[in-house]
């Protein structure tokens, strides 16, 4: 049963990997052949300003997006996994920047962000009219905002799944005891979410090492090197500076790192024990 | 899982889709190769002339029913990895179409380009007919690799008449009045110059006409050379420091690093009265037409050479942009189609009907003797100004980031915007700069 899976696999993942290690030793542009250049891409990889600066980013990026799509996305998503009709309706509306593809999120907001003509020039509104994409401080936040309006649909759905399999003895038995609603949110409903957000907070982490599309359809990495993360600083070596043999050194980094960061977490966060939450109640 | 599926079953399948994705990977290969029997494959973009290379194959295969042309048309920034990665693996197109420059030059020296000197020389007609300062795009050591197949594109300065006349400016003639009027400008709340700065190649553009107009062409000849030290030339410093000095002087639209140069916003600035003046290429002349087209028919739109420098050692009639687009020849091609290729490059482009179809586009190809025929064009004014620029200038030098390799045009256009933001310094730009030239 696993064979076809195993041969998949090896074929697509493993096999493409292993060229990728090979070209990291190697000096080519992509015409012509490969030219054995031994360390020097990994020495240049490891110590370039532009790479570290760009790993340093792609970490400011994970822990940003964690910090702001996670309180975000729990309380919204607890909200919405009550019973009156209203929430429902909402909902539907709040779900939508699910259905929208990147790239096209991305247009949007260049474009909604634009100085002269977007959304603070149109409502004339001069605290909107900031230069969100163009200024180097601005900008690495303006993509976090973006992204966490792209992604907190997506975990408030999870956290909403997770709300609903509460049971809803729990809540009578505290609200006999005399616990408020705050007191019920801190000593029911977090810890019951425990392994949500550990799932949530695993596809963020992981996902945030991967933002690629939407950066580059926003920002190109720029102004100066101010949104050029991890991902894009491997495109950019590769497809415009056509360096391959740096190009995949550098991807070779990204796959470590994201490695580390998933076993990490399914090490720390006790993922690997997970059992029902209804037995160890 | 609902049912189970046999192992075996699976192994055999996924097999049998492997070897079709493999075999359908194979034989598109070899037809884009060209070598099938309806003649030698040309790849071009599909912006810009893609009109006139179709009308053009249109007739050429009509009375060249034995050798024919076959387009295929690609978008821009998909077309360029789309073609190295071809090229590489060996099945690029018999014809392709690139823009000269350090990029052609990769490939060039990865022996993938056909020799074209001895054809043209073959033909002093055909090689006198295009302007000299254009065909140096493609020659690498005396040996051209390429012929141009469209218009030149030569950077201007544009200007919002209307908003001249309302401050009482005259274009200016140096840069002395750039500033002047830069501060003119601000006192009525007019964005002195708008930029797609987000871009980073619109930036490029000050630089290259800067370092032009202070230290004349030798300065960048001697980057190209690849001098050591080159980027530290006290004209690219001067050049580097007057930039510092037009954007502290507020010389920049607002949000200029966040305008994007292939959404037509920064030409917008300008046609809706928010900015005065923009440097581009002349391309941006045809983004104004068609984002108002009234604007400049009413003749508001108007245009002038870069502003000259005093004390500069570069003429005033020195040029920057893009030279032309061109078409190489691959070296790989057989000899038939090599045949087929050279003779349509040859009779088949510029000619009567081509450049009349390229006018009509509002194209200005770089071809002798054309002034009667450009004033019997719909913006006669506009194509006879940027004729005349690319005939008689002295020295028409390519946008750097096209004239260098990939790799450094790319650490220039990053550094170039670091120094428009005031990251870095004028001095940290060239020491960079210097310093990437030498890896």
């Amino acid at each position: 049963m696993a064979l076809p899976a195993l041969v998949l696999f090896a074929l697509f993942a493993l096999v493409p990997m292993a060229i990728v290690i090979y070209l990291s030793f190697t000096r080519w542009d992509g015409l012509g052949s490969p030219a054995w250049a031994g360390a020097d891409n990994w020495r240049e990889a490891l110590t370039s300003d532009v790479t570290r600066h760009a790993l340093w980013l792609t970490v400011k990026l994970m822990v940003f997006s964690w910090i702001v799509q996670t309180p975000i996305s729990l309380l919204l998503g607890v909200f919405v996994a009550g019973k009156q009709r209203y929430r429902a309706l909402f909902a539907v509306f709040y779900f939508v920047p699910l259905l929208i593809s990147t790239a096209a999120i991305a247009v949007i907001f260049k474009n909604l962000l634009d100085p002269n003509f977007g959304l603070g020039a149109a409502l004339k509104l001069p605290v909107l009219g900031q230069d969100w994409l163009g200024d180097p401080q601005l900008a690495f936040y303006a993509v976090v905002f973006v992204i966490a309006w792209q992604f907190v649909p997506f975990h408030t759905l999870l956290y909403q799944a997770g709300a609903r399999q509460i049971p809803a003895s729990l809540y009578e038995a505290a609200s006999i005891d005399g616990a408020g609603r705050l007191a019920q949110f801190w000593h029911i409903t977090l810890p019951q979410l425990r392994y949500t957000i550990v799932t949530s907070s695993t596809l963020m982490v992981v996902g945030s090492l991967t933002y690629f599309d939407l950066v580059f359809v926003l920002t190109g990495g720029g102004p100066g090197y101010a949104t050029r993360i991890l991902p894009l600083d491997m495109y950019i070596t590769g497809f415009q500076s056509n360096e391959m043999g740096l190009a995949s050194a550098i991807s070779v980094v990204l796959v470590v790192a994201g490695l580390v960061v998933s076993l990490a977490l399914v090490r720390f966060s006790g993922f690997s024990r997970m059992r029902s939450q209804q037995a160890g109640m | 899982m609902p049912a189970r599926i046999p192992s075996h079953v699976l192994v055999a399948t996924s097999a049998a889709v492997l070897a079709l994705t493999l075999t359908a990977c194979g034989s598109s290969g070899r037809t884009a190769g060209g070598s099938s029997g309806d003649g030698a494959l040309a790849w071009a973009l599909t912006q810009g002339s893609e009109a006139t290379f179709r009308a053009s194959a249109t007739e050429w295969n009509k009375e060249h029913p034995d050798s024919k042309i076959n387009y295929q048309f690609f978008q821009n920034d998909p077309y360029k990895q789309k073609l190295r990665t071809a090229v590489g693996a060996g099945n690029g197109p018999v014809l392709f179409e690139n823009w000269g420059g350090g990029g052609l030059k990769t490939y060039v020296d990865a022996g993938k380009v056909a020799d074209l000197t001895a054809d043209l020389n073959a033909d002093p007609e055909w090689k006198n007919r295009i302007f000299p300062s254009v065909l140096e795009s493609t020659t690498f050591d005396g040996r051209t690799y390429g012929v141009p197949v469209n218009g030149v594109q030569p950077v201007v300065l544009y200007f919002n008449k209307q908003l001249f006349e309302e401050v009482g400016a005259e274009p200016p003639k140096t840069w002395d009045q750039l500033l002047a009027l830069v501060k003119k400008f601000k006192a009525k709340g007019i964005a002195p110059i708008s930029m797609g700065g987000a871009s980073k190649w619109p930036d490029l553009m000050w630089l290259e006409y800067l370092v032009d107009r202070v230290g004349g062409p030798e300065a960048f000849a001697k980057i190209a050379a690849g001098g050591k030290g080159a980027w530290s030339d006290p004209a690219v410093l001067k050049a580097a420091e007057m930039i510092k000095q037009l954007v502290d002087a507020g010389g920049f639209a607002k949000g200029f690093t966040s305008v994007s140069a292939d959404t037509g916003q920064a030409e917008a600035q300008l046609y809706t009265g928010k900015a005065a003046m923009i440097l581009q290429g002349s391309w941006a002349y045809g983004t104004m037409a068609t984002g108002s087209p009234k604007f400049v028919s009413a003749g508001n739109l108007g245009w002038s050479g870069f502003p000259a420098v005093s004390g500069g050692k570069g003429d005033a009639s020195n040029i920057v942009g893009n030279t032309a687009n061109f078409f190489s020849l691959s070296a790989q091609a057989s000899a038939k189609d090599k045949k087929t290729a050279v003779a349509y490059l040859r009779d088949g482009v510029y000619n009567d009907t081509y450049i009349d179809s390229l006018l009509k586009n509002g194209d200005v190809p770089p071809v002798k003797d054309l002034e009667a025929k450009l004033k019997a064009t719909d913006n006669a004014d506009w194509t006879t100004y940027v004729y005349g620029l690319a005939r008689d200038a002295k020295s028409f030098q390519l946008s750097w980031d096209q004239a260098l390799t990939p790799e450094l045009g790319n650490e220039l256009l990053t550094h170039l915007d670091q120094l428009f933001l005031g990251e870095i310094s004028p001095q940290q730009f060239c020491a960079q700069m210097d310093e990437a030239a030498q890896e």
